[in-house]
């Protein structure tokens, strides 16, 4: 029987990383109080465990895991690994070691506390994912579709099947500012790389014509008799309109020129000059 | 006139549509094309009002013939015109679409000359997209009443989705209002696209690359408040379009008024929004919670109790088919207890199966307990300390909005819009049917 120790998993952040995380559980019949980065886990005062990664360990539980829990359980479980929750490799080895010992059944036990807190983390990515299929916004730059996103979980691998089969023949990046990671693809790959820094150039004037038509018409939309901001808050919270083309500023030859004269762009500490920087 | 000016005036006065969904079907773009559709569908932003903008949602033309009375299009109204060329729109939406801004175009028209000619111009614009721009993107196209039926073919095998608007809910009305409209010039077309839809559902079983008919289904709205139609007429209506025309979707929208003339609610009437809230919530029960429309209302009582959703007024009138046990119940008697939604009743078929449900189990469940701890028991037992007295439980089922409005009182606004009908024995369930549980708040 396994019990928790004192100590701490330390791992390098990637999936295969941490199903040797669970292999370590199993072998060394222990649950660890955490399983950390090497950054996070250096500040704690409990023994800390390196767990390197080992392809041949990961691919024995990896393989494991359709065979005991079912294939439901898998993705349920890579979904969980995109999301934002707090300690979400210490719930998924809890809930894997449930699956582990309930087998399918695993999936229906909605009032198990683990179980319903990775559902939620689950539910909000893929709300969050969803949300961003249609508030993300592309400014065409060389042809190429550029776009901006700070989403909390890392919803990049469930955007790429959606634009990808949106846009098949174009050529798009869309960079996660707080992950620092973009999609790229083209004609007929996707891949999803780190990108730290990201300068994307000034609107050409198609671009900014486009640009506001579409405040043109999100404004002329709405019906002053119905005027109900509570509402869309609830439905778009504002965390979303920073990138949004309706919310930023009017158009930029109506502003004071930027004195700056190579090219970047208006600093972003100013909200609304310009919502693609 | 450019482009900025024509998209001003023809979304002002496209606006008043409601529906805006992008919803009912999935599909990908083709090889060299662009553009997919989801079943769920996608909103890309939301107004300020609150409602969702999916799609591009312009008319063609605001140019019209016709002349009817609650429309601001109206031949009579004076107020600028425009109309786009099919190739300016086409390229406005594909532009927009690209920048991710939309999921399709929503397009309708004043009638321009004739039906027929308008709907040949619409079909145009659908063709440009599908066959130039090889477009897959969604497009809601508005069947012109009236149209020859070739034309309305040709405009299905191109739309996701078409919708004819009943826009006033009872032939009365309409004879009033829309003079140049009948019952059979709206039900003609919807019948049509029914018809249709069925016969192409039996090609595709044939013929699994057969074109596909209006993938998306058929949907339709009525203007809520510009007329004397009760909420009981409203909801059978409903009821009976989703069943003899199998449309997708019933759309209300709160009648706001564009036109000064004796015969509609006079300028300054505030929109009927609660009414248009609890029409949506009946829809819903309608829709997904096996509820029939001569449950919620009846002879007696022809309309919604503004302070409580219909669900919760149907429970309060139906105590005898309470407690349902969680445990136990079938899924239909699940859905039935106020707070336990679609979502929440099968996680609760789900859960159980594993093991017996506590009232703590439920609430992670996302069952709301506030509502629902009065109607329920688990395996036997009710909810610890709860007290079944009527003023309580009506405490806990009135939202917080409702409550508010119930101490400050309804602004009396859609008695003002009926009274140029003169018909006061419909509001007399006002004061009969809250005082069956609004004395018990005090």
């Amino acid at each position: 029987m396994s019990t928790t120790s004192e100590l701490i998993y330390c791992y390098d952040g990637s999936f295969d990383g941490f199903l040797c995380c669970v292999f370590e559980s199993y072998e060394s019949k222990e649950i660890p109080i955490d399983i950390l980065l090497p950054n996070a886990a250096d500040s704690l005062l409990f023994p800390i465990k390196h767990i390197p990664t080992d392809l041949q360990k990961a691919n024995r539980v990896l393989a494991s895991i359709p065979k005991k829990l079912g294939t439901t359980a898998l993705s349920f479980i890579r979904q969980a690994f995109l999301t934002c929750l707090l300690q979400k490799e210490l719930y998924i080895l809890r809930f894997l070691r449930l699956g582990f010992q309930h087998g399918p059944a695993v999936m229906n036990m909605l009032t198990n506390e683990t179980v319903n807190t990775l559902n939620k983390a689950v539910k909000h990515l893929d709300r969050e994912s969803h949300l961003f299929k249609g508030f993300l916004r592309f400014s065409i730059v060389n042809n190429v579709l550029v776009g901006e996103i700070e989403p909390k979980n890392f919803v990049l691998p469930l955007l790429a099947q959606h634009f990808s089969e949106r846009y098949p023949e174009e050529r798009f990046l869309i960079h996660d500012k707080n992950h620092g990671m973009g999609l790229v693809y083209q004609p007929y790959q996707s891949a999803i790389i780190p990108i730290d820094e990201l300068e994307i150039p000034e609107a050409d004037e198609t671009e900014q014509t486009f640009r506001e038509l579409w405040q043109l018409f999100y404004d002329t939309i709405a019906i002053q008799g119905r005027y109900n901001p509570k509402c869309r808050m609830n439905l778009m919270p504002k965390r979303y309109w920073k990138y949004m083309t309706e919310f930023a500023s009017p158009p930029k030859n109506l502003l004071p020129k930027p004195s700056t004269s190579d090219n970047k762009l208006l600093n972003s500490s100013t909200p609304n000059s310009n919502a693609f920087i | 006139m450019d482009v900025f000016d024509k998209l001003k005036i023809l979304t002002d006065a496209a606006k008043y549509d409601v529906a805006c969904t992008s919803s009912g079907v999935d599909k990908k773009a083709a090889a060299g094309g662009i553009g997919s559709a989801s079943a769920s569908g996608i909103c890309h932003s939301f107004s300020a009002d609150g409602r969702c903008i999916s799609l591009l949602k312009v008319l063609l033309t605001n140019i019209c013939s016709y002349d009817c009375k609650y429309c601001v299009n109206r031949s009579s109204n004076d107020t600028p015109r425009a109309f786009f060329t099919p190739r300016e729109l086409a390229e406005l939406t594909m532009n927009f679409y690209r920048r991710n801004y939309i999921e399709g175009l929503f397009l309708s028209s004043g009638v321009l000359k004739n039906p027929d000619y308008t709907c040949e111009q619409m079909i145009e614009v659908l063709r440009i997209l599908r066959e130039e721009y090889r477009f897959s993107g969604y497009i809601h196209a508005k069947a012109i009443p009236g149209a020859d039926s070739v034309l309305i073919e040709r405009l299905g095998m191109l739309a996701d989705r078409m919708s004819v608007n009943i826009e006033l809910p009872s032939q009365n009305s309409l004879h009033l209002l829309a003079p140049d409209k009948s019952k059979h010039s709206i039900f003609n077309p919807m019948g049509f696209i029914q018809n249709r839809i069925q016969e192409n559902s039996h090609d595709l079983v044939t013929y699994r690359s057969a074109p596909k008919f209006v993938p998306a289904g058929q949907s339709t709205q009525m203007i809520i408040g510009a007329t004397p139609d009760t909420d009981y007429q409203i909801l059978n209506l409903t009821e009976g379009l989703y069943r003899k025309y199998k449309l997708k979707r019933v759309f209300f929208s709160a009648y706001i008024p564009v036109a000064e003339n004796s015969l509609l609610p006079t300028l300054d009437t505030q929109p009927p929004l609660w009414r248009e809230h609890r029409l949506y919530q009946a829809d819903w029960l309608l829709r997904f919670y096996g509820f029939a429309a001569n449950e919620l209302l009846d002879q007696q009582h022809q309309n919604f109790n503004p302070y409580l959703d219909p669900k919760c007024h149907w429970a309060l009138n139906h105590m005898d088919f309470f407690p349902v046990d969680v445990n136990r119940a079938p899924y239909r008697d699940l859905l039935r207890i106020p707070g336990v939604g679609v979502t929440s009743a099968k996680r609760i078929l789900t859960a159980r199966r594993i093991s017996a449900l506590t009232f703590n189990g439920l609430k992670s469940l996302g069952v709301v307990l506030k509502r629902a701890q009065y109607f329920i028991t688990c395996s036997g037992k009710t909810a610890p300390d709860i007290t079944l007295s009527p003023s309580t439980m009506l405490r806990s089922l009135l939202s917080e909005k409702t409550r508010e409005l119930y101490h400050f009182g309804f602004s009396s606004s859609h008695c003002e819009q009926l009274s140029l009908f003169d018909q006061p024995q419909q509001l007399s369930w006002q004061q009969e049917d809250l005082g069956k549980c609004l004395p018990l708040l005090n």
